[in-house]
């Protein structure tokens, strides 16, 4: 019974992860910008993934009892990476003098470049 | 059993969006644009391999996450300090910054 409960709680946390991945793609896709588009695959991307691992994790505790901490180890790392790898990106982009979209207001970092 | 529908329906989802993914690769008008795309590519590529683990009802492709994990984020950190610098590996003593 319990068990039952639990795979549907990771069914649902599978399908909020691919539906958050298709809203990054689908970002990514229409984003007019460089710097916009890493703001979509950056944060949607990520947190889709955690989702989906977590919903794994979930699956394989009610299903099989089994307890895989390599899971989370891998959500932690997400977490933590992948935010890093997108400013860094980001970063050596403004450097390398990468055009923004003309809709842009201001730009704070242009003295200091 | 119906629970293999659900993972096969989020399998079809995760590929239309490394489709996407993938237009965004090929057409990125700059070299920034690619990067990203990549990065977000290998990230799907990991939840399809524990979406695969569900559907194949085995747990032995978990590792195989950790693993690409890693060298995704290495390759960008690896590109981006290229692009930046030009150069990954620097063999500067004196350790100057001039970008």
């Amino acid at each position: 019974m319990i068990g039952t409960i639990v795979q549907i709680i990771s069914i649902i946390f599978i399908m909020i992860g691919a539906l958050l991945s298709c809203v990054s793609a689908i970002g990514l896709i229409r984003l007019p910008d460089v710097y916009t588009r890493a703001h979509a695959a950056g944060k949607s991307s990520t947190l889709g993934v955690m989702f989906m691992m977590f919903g794994v994790f979930l699956y394989f505790l009610a299903r099989d009892h089994h307890f895989e901490p390599t899971l989370l180890l891998a959500i932690l790392f997400i977490f933590t990476t992948g935010p890093i790898g997108s400013h860094l990106i980001m970063r050596s982009a403004y450097y390398s003098g990468t055009k923004y979209t003309d809709s842009t207001v201001r730009d704070d970092l242009k003295d200091v470049k | 059993m119906d629970m293999d529908i659900i993972i096969i329906i989020a399998l079809i989802l995760v590929s239309f969006a490394m489709l996407g993914i993938l237009y965004r690769v090929i057409k990125g008008p700059t070299l920034a644009d690619r990067v990203v795309g990549l990065d977000a590519l290998g990230i799907s590529l990991m939840a399809m391999i524990a979406l695969f683990s569900v559907l194949l009802n085995t747990k032995y492709f978990i590792s195989i996450i950790m693993l690409l994990a890693v060298l995704a984020f290495l390759g960008t950190t690896a590109f981006a300090k290229f692009m930046q610098k030009g150069e990954i590996v620097e063999y500067d003593r004196n350790n100057r910054t001039d970008h």
